[in-house]
């Protein structure tokens, strides 16, 4: 269905589920969509799986949703950093599920869903820890593990600009997660800081095409 | 005995020119240090960058311009922005040549340990590090051959969580450089000590 264009934050969030998965864009900070994720703090859902590179910076964003006890369960690459104390001490009390996963596996995986793979077979982790009791093939002499995808309820991203087709760009490497969560959820929430008319983006630039972007807020 | 920086210079010297290179974070960010523009090596930061600069001035940050560190760099002429699925691409697809990592342990025949202790209360965090060691064409390492107990960081078989089988080509360390293969461990060049007393040191038939 067609973009639609919501105007605050609270309204484009507001049937986030119990229980959902939700895709959170960013690395650290840089792409992170901090109103969303702070209108999502304000709506009160709970028991959710998130999915993000990192597992929270300082106590903003992803981190001061954490710090609510909103999140059951976190799929990331990397949740130990210098200013992850939040997620840290959660994890030490037990408070939450860590599923690790690395980088390019994330990102491959949430691929996949948005793509319609059903599962791969990739090379990375093979003979680690993170690939144990997971189905192995070899291929051509090489040996693959079998990953599956990950799939979201909701993704919330964050981009430069929209127009009114909902066609996105992103800024520099604030994209990292952007496009691959924007295929890869029921329901996909971009926060831009600008929405322009339609021929503002020129189509030969346009990294998120519109059929993946339900709802777009400035905030 | 080498310093980081001699190290450093050591790697970027190996690095053919031309190249597109990954240097992972901590010691290995140095090696852009001794890069010269002339070698036309390409840098790229798995959040989604090729051609990346040297690291921001203070007070010119850029927040949405950040390496794989979230420390806010620059970019060069030509450089290119993607999305993280085509960043790990680059790497699991081999168009990567050379990544530049660091190790608590690595193995005679190349296998790597970098991102766990294995510490009970260490929360773990593996970031690109399996995607790199796997995918680049050749994984050079950089690290101090022994760690700060003394105990050998090239081993027979990795006793740490490990990163990847088999990947690591070459290590340069303060005391040697390595060549590792399936036949083992060859020394190419020492410094300050002779290839004898490594062997003994390191517990290595070398």
């Amino acid at each position: 269905m067609r973009t639609a264009f919501l105007d605050t934050p609270d309204e484009a969030v507001a049937d986030v589920a119990d229980g959902a998965t939700v895709l959170i864009g960013g690395f650290g900070l840089a792409g992170m969509p901090i109103a969303l994720i702070d209108a999502l703090i304000r709506q009160g859902a709970g028991d959710l799986t998130i999915v993000n590179n990192n597992a929270g910076n300082g106590d903003t964003g992803l981190a001061a949703l954490l710090a609510k006890g909103r999140v059951r369960k976190m799929i990331c690459s990397f949740p130990r950093q210098h200013d992850s104390w939040v997620f840290d001490d959660l994890y030490r009390r037990g408070a939450i599920e860590l599923e690790l996963v690395p980088q390019g596996n994330l990102a491959e995986r949430m691929r996949a869903a948005g793509a319609g793979i059903g599962a791969f077979f990739c090379p990375t982790g093979v003979g680690t820890p993170l690939a144990e009791g997971k189905e192995t093939r070899e291929i051509d002499g090489r040996t693959y593990v079998l990953e599956y995808p990950i799939r979201g309820d909701v993704a919330l991203i964050g981009a430069l600009r929209a127009d009114r087709a909902g066609n996105l760009v992103y800024r520099k490497t604030a994209r990292n997660f952007g496009p691959v969560m924007a295929t890869a959820a029921t329901t996909v929430v971009a926060e831009v800081r600008e929405l322009v008319e339609i021929g503002g983006i020129d189509p030969e630039t346009v990294v998120t095409p519109g059929i993946f972007v339900d709802r777009v807020v400035v905030p | 005995m080498r310093t980081t920086d001699e190290i450093a210079a050591a790697v970027a010297a190996d690095i053919p020119p031309g190249s597109f290179v990954n240097l992972g974070i901590g010691q290995p960010t140095k090696v852009a240090d001794h890069l010269t523009t002339e070698s036309g090596v390409v840098l790229h930061t798995e959040n989604g960058m090729l051609g990346m600069g040297p690291a921001a001035e203070p007070g010119h940050e850029d927040w949405d311009l950040t390496n794989a560190g979230k420390q806010a760099v620059t970019e060069l002429p030509g450089a290119a922005y993607f999305h993280h699925a085509d960043s790990f691409a680059m790497m699991r697809g081999g168009h990567l040549d050379v990544c530049v990592l660091g190790a608590f342990q690595v193995s005679v025949t190349g296998d790597l340990a970098n991102w766990h202790t294995g510490a009970p209360d260490a929360i773990p965090a593996v970031g690109g590090a399996m995607d790199l060691a796997i995918g680049a064409k050749q994984v050079f390492v950089m690290m101090t051959l022994f760690a700060k107990d003394g105990s050998p960081k090239l081993v027979e078989a990795c006793t740490y969580p490990l990163t990847g089988l088999a990947c690591v080509t070459r290590l340069y360390t303060d005391l040697a450089t390595f060549e590792l293969g399936p036949d083992g461990a060859r020394v190419l060049t020492t410094y300050g000590v002779e290839v004898g007393e490594l062997a003994e040191r390191l517990g290595l038939d070398l």
